[in-house]
Parts: structure tokens; C-alpha cells; sequence
């Protein structure tokens, strides 16, 4: 199709063209196309414009709105309260728990899959034969959605039966009760979500080792650096935008994380996996306290609305606007 | 004396390749664990998964047998296929009419609402679901596959990413068409759409594992089990599954996640070179 715009020479028509026109018409044509331009703008966006309104923008300003409300249990605000809400929970025990377990979790699942997705990546890097048989084992993650993530880890993690505890026992130890006891159900989430995280981690670092020039890596072995020199002078700062892209990626989508907790933990123990977004789903549609949750909604997005920011920030340095 | 040192070096090399390759195999079996123990026990009787002994030799088909028997699996897969390639058609078609607008099309405050758009990819769904809850509810929606579709038609992610492979098209293309006479559309359907095919796929790709893998939407909207899509599915069956049948869970497990593996094993050096062109450089 492109064949057909005969681009360089624009003043001779090519009669097996459809859409060809004589050249003295090409001014009214184009001015006429000029005009049509508000037409084609409400056409073309009007769909998204809609959608994004009523699925997007309207949600958070109500969602605010209902925040400053007290609710009833239909999820109508009843009484004005201003920033009473907000006051309520940055004083609440409770919640100020899930932030906590909240930062843990993202920290612990952001620098793992990090830390993971290099290590990955870089033996990935390797030329070796049968290399490609590698590459594709550690990309396989992708494929695996979070249920299945979480049926495949419960199972691992079954106190009685479960492989881990079988291999615990095997070196000697005691069984640990993964999923109840707060601190391992943290461990077990972190664990089952930076292994559903690795396949596109690595996937994206291996893009970005692969595309660091050659050349660099003669020099230095010109130079004679040593392979530990080169990948904290060479490989590291030319793939650290990456780094950072992942790294948000990963800690915006740790933030959202619900299905992995609804599955593995609902939560408990005693709140030790109450996650932000497990919380406003609990908070309103199983307590019916529509206020908190919209409360907390607020909060988490201002969180992911900062990280968001600091990300175009510096994405600005390097895509053109 | 050259001899030796070459001797040397050669030993060297093959003591480092075989350490890196018990490297590889080391974290390749970490990273496959889950997923062949999943196999490997969805063909063992649960009796035995109970006990834990795994090394069983009763090896049959009866969990899978049971799975497509006794629940709904193949209605749920089948649920998800619909609503997942719908929104991924949808998706990619109004996210580049959109995109095309911005970047084609002059109208009064474009770029004051490209930037609005762009402040829309700040706003977490997952923080507005009361809402749309409501919203959804008012329009009668629920409990339909509408309404796993039409929240998700479009989004500023993908006319943004969309946005950023059409100003690539040369401007001599558009003069050219212009020229030509080509109206909009066809300019957007024969030269556009065309042109930036990867970044297409690529959105498409992203749509479609998007709408595949939606957890809480689903488990908020549909009630049903004929429209309920594949992960609500299984969470479905795990929960209700209260002996622990472990055998046909994974089993359902397998039958849900074994095409997806397939589909990225084919897809996989496509899916590369898109993702190394889509320039996260």
C-alpha cells in the first residue's frame, strides 16, 4: 500500500490510483481536508474522549468526593466531613499496618525482581551453545497469569504436603507455617509475585543488554578491564534507563496487586498481607464503609500518581513529546 | 612450553563454560520449578498428592478427565477468549483513531487535551472501582460480557504509545497524501495502520494479556457462572474445592495456562523484536 504514494513525485497522477486527483485540484483538495479537520477530531476522538470521562476522570473526582462524605451502606454520601476521613485513617493503627506491609512487599518484590531480572538476563547474554533453550525458560513466566501463579505456589507452600516444607524437613528443619504466620505469608507473597514478574523483567533487560554497543566491550578488553569492571562501567550505566523503567513498572504494578493476596492469603494473618487495594476492595464491598474505602483510594492514587510523575520525568529526557 | 600454556587456557575456558552452564541449568530449574511440579503432579492421584509423596507411578489422565467434566474450565477459557480478542481488537482501534488525531488532525486545544489524556495514565483503576461499580451498575451491565469490555475500549497508555509511533511517519508521506486527495480515513487505514504494524502488534499483545489476566473487574461484575472468564474460574474452583482435590485443580491449572506457553513459544521472537523496536533503549 505504501508503493502506491508515488511520494516523490506528487505532480504526476498515476491513473491506477483510486484516490488520485488532478493536480490543479490539490490546493482546494487540501484546504478542504484542512476545514474537515475539526470533524474528523470529534470523530477519531471523541470515543476515547467518552470512555476515558466516564471510566476514568468521572470515577476519581467522585471517588474524592465520596472521601470527604460519611456513606450509607448504598454508597451515597449522607454527611459533609471535609478531611475528616483522611485524618481518621492516617491515625488508624490498622491501616497505617497495611501501609506498612504495603511498602514492604513493593520494596521486597521491586528490588528482587530487579536484582533476578539482571542476573537472568546477564547469564542469558552468554554466548553459548544451546543458549536459546535458556532464553526461552526464563521468558516462560510471562505466560503464567495470576491465578495459575497462585495455585502453582499454594501448592509449594502447603504446610503439610508442600514441596518446601519437604525440603525444609529434609536438611532437618523445622516446617514453617508459610501463610500463617505473618512474617512468612509476607515472604510468600513477595516469593509467588517476583516469580510472576521475572519472565517480562527479564525479557526487557535482556533487549537492553543485547543493544549495548559491541564496541564498548572490545575497548575495554583492549584496555584489559576485568569482566566485573565492565559491568559496573559499561553495562550498568548504559542499561540503567531500563533499570529505572522496570523498576517503576514493577513498583506500580506491586501497589495494584490484589488477585495474589485474595488467593493466597486474603489478607491474613491477622491483617500481615492487608495490601492497599485488598483493603478499599474489603473496606467497600464487604464492610460497606464506602467513605474509608474512597478514602483510600485517594491515598493510594496520589501514591502512584507521584511515581508515575518522577517516571515521565525522566522518560521526557529521552522520548520526544 | 606454548604447548602447555594453550592446554591452559583451553581447560580454562571449559571449566568456565561448564560453570556457567551449571549456572544456567540452576536458575533455569528455580524459574520452571513451579510449573513442572504443577504438571508433573496433575497427573497423580490426589490420594497421593494428600500424602505428599509425589513419586507416585499411578500416573493417568483422571484429573484432567474430572476438570473438563466437573467444572465449567472449557466455558471459562472460552469466555476469556471472547472478551479478551474483543478487547483487543477494540482497543487497538480506538486507541489509534485517537493517537491519530493527536498527531494528524489540527483542532483548537489539542495539545491541552493530549495533556489531560496523559494525566488519565497517572489514575489506577484499581483505585476507582466504586464508581464504577456504580456506574456500571446503573447501566445495566452487570453480570454481562459488556461489561468486561467496554471499561477497557480504550486507554491513555495506548494512545500515548500509539501517539509516539505515528509522528515516526514521515511528514513527506502525509504532504504526499495530501496531495493525493486521501482523506483522513484513508490515510489512517492505508498508510497509518499499516506503517506502524509492530508498534500495533505490540499494543495488541499488551491488550489482549491485559484483559486475559483481570482479577478483581470480573470478581466485582459477574456473577454467573457461563460468563465468568478463566482467572475468576479458577479462583472459583479453588475456593469451593474444599477437600483439596490438588490433583484436578492443577490439572485446570495446566489446561489454562499450557496454551498461553504455547502461544508465547511461538510468538516469542516476534514478541523480542517487537519489544526491542517498541525502543526502551
Amino acid at each position: 500500500m505504501l508503493e502506491s504514494l508515488p511520494s516523490t513525485k506528487p505532480q504526476q497522477p498515476t491513473n491506477h490510483h483510486p484516490f488520485t486527483k488532478q493536480s490543479t485540484t490539490t490546493k482546494v483538495a487540501s484546504f478542504e481536508l484542512r476545514k474537515n479537520d475539526k470533524y474528523y477530531a470529534w470523530l477519531f476522538l471523541g470515543p476515547s474522549l467518552l470512555l476515558l470521562g466516564v471510566f476514568v476522570f468521572y470515577p476519581m473526582l467522585r471517588t474524592f468526593y465520596l472521601s470527604l462524605f460519611l456513606t450509607n451502606n448504598f454508597g451515597q454520601p449522607t454527611v459533609f466531613v471535609g478531611v475528616q476521613n483522611y485524618l481518621n485513617l492516617l491515625k488508624s493503627a490498622p491501616y497505617l499496618a497495611s501501609l506498612r506491609a504495603t511498602v514492604t512487599y513493593v520494596v521486597g518484590v521491586a528490588v528482587l525482581t530487579l536484582v533476578l531480572g539482571l542476573l537472568l538476563a546477564a547469564m542469558a547474554n552468554q554466548k553459548l551453545r544451546g543458549i536459546g533453550f535458556f532464553r526461552t525458560i526464563f521468558t516462560a513466566t510471562m505466560g503464567v497469569s495470576v491465578s495459575v501463579s497462585a495455585i502453582f505456589w499454594l501448592f509449594m507452600f502447603n504446610p503439610t504436603t508442600g514441596v518446601l516444607n519437604q525440603i525444609v524437613m529434609f536438611f532437618g528443619g523445622q516446617p514453617i507455617a508459610w501463610l500463617t504466620k505473618p512474617g512468612w505469608a509476607m515472604v510468600a507473597v513477595i516469593v509467588t509475585s517476583v516469580w510472576m514478574h521475572l519472565g517480562f523483567t527479564f525479557l526487557l533487560f535482556f533487549g537492553a543488554l543485547q543493544s549495548v554497543p559491541k564496541s564498548l566491550y572490545d575497548a575495554a578488553d583492549v584496555g584489559g578491564a576485568s569482566a566485573w569492571y565492565q559491568f559496573w562501567h559499561i553495562t550498568l550505566p548504559m542499561i540503567s534507563p531500563t533499570m529505572f523503567f522496570v523498576g517503576v513498572v514493577t513498583l506500580i504494578s506491586a501497589f495494584k496487586s490484589f488477585g495474589l493476596i485474595d488467593l493466597m492469603t486474603a489478607g491474613g494473618p491477622t491483617d500481615a498481607t492487608n495490601l492497599l487495594v485488598y483493603r478499599i476492595y474489603k473496606d467497600a464491598f464487604m464492610n460497606g464503609n464506602y467513605a474509608q474505602a474512597s478514602t483510600e483510594s485517594i491515598i493510594l492514587a496520589v501514591i502512584i500518581a507521584v511515581i508515575t510523575l518522577v517516571q515521565f520525568k525522566l522518560l521526557a529526557k529521552r522520548v520526544t513529546y | 612450553m606454548e604447548n602447555v600454556s594453550v592446554q591452559q587456557a583451553q581447560r580454562q575456558r571449559r571449566l568456565g563454560n561448564s560453570l556457567k552452564y551449571f549456572g544456567l541449568v540452576l536458575l533455569a530449574l528455580i524459574v520452571i520449578f513451579p510449573f513442572v511440579l504443577g504438571l508433573w503432579t496433575s497427573f497423580l492421584p490426589s490420594m497421593d498428592i494428600a500424602k505428599g509423596s509425589y513419586w507416585s507411578t499411578h500416573l493417568s489422565l483422571n484429573n484432567y478427565v474430572a476438570a473438563f467434566t466437573k467444572t465449567k474450565i472449557l466455558r471459562y477459557l472460552f469466555n476469556s477468549l471472547v472478551i479478551s480478542t474483543l478487547v483487543m481488537i477494540a482497543h487497538v482501534f480506538f486507541c489509534s483513531l485517537a493517537a491519530y488525531a493527536f498527531v494528524f488532525l489540527k483542532f483548537k486545544y489539542r495539545d491541552a487535551l493530549f495533556y489531560i489524556v496523559l494525566a488519565t495514565m497517572m489514575l489506577p483503576f484499581e483505585a476507582e472501582v466504586i464508581p464504577n461499580f456504580t456506574t456500571v451498575r446503573q447501566l445495566g451491565l452487570l453480570n454481562h460480557y459488556a461489561v468486561m469490555i467496554i471499561p477497557f475500549l480504550t486507554s491513555a497508555f495506548g494512545i500515548f504509545m500509539l501517539r509516539q509511533a505515528f509522528l515516526q511517519i514521515p511528514a513527506d508521506l502525509k504532504a504526499a497524501a495530501d496531495v493525493e486527495g486521501l482523506s483522513h480515513w484513508q490515510f489512517y487505514w492505508q498508510v497509518t495502520l499499516p506503517y506502524s504494524k509492530i508498534s500495533l502488534v505490540t499494543l495488541a499483545a499488551y491488550s489482549f494479556l491485559g484483559s486475559w489476566n483481570q482479577y478483581l473487574w470480573p470478581m466485582l461484575t459477574t456473577f454467573s457462572d457461563h460468563l465468568r472468564p478463566v482467572q475468576d474460574g479458577l479462583r472459583q474452583l479453588q475456593s469451593e474445592e474444599t477437600f483439596n482435590d490438588w490433583g484436578m485443580i492443577q490439572a485446570s491449572a495446566a489446561i489454562v495456562v499450557v496454551p498461553t506457553l504455547i502461544v508465547l513459544l511461538i510468538g516469542q521472537h516476534y514478541f523480542k523484536s517487537g519489544l526491542n523496536a517498541g525502543a526502551v533503549k
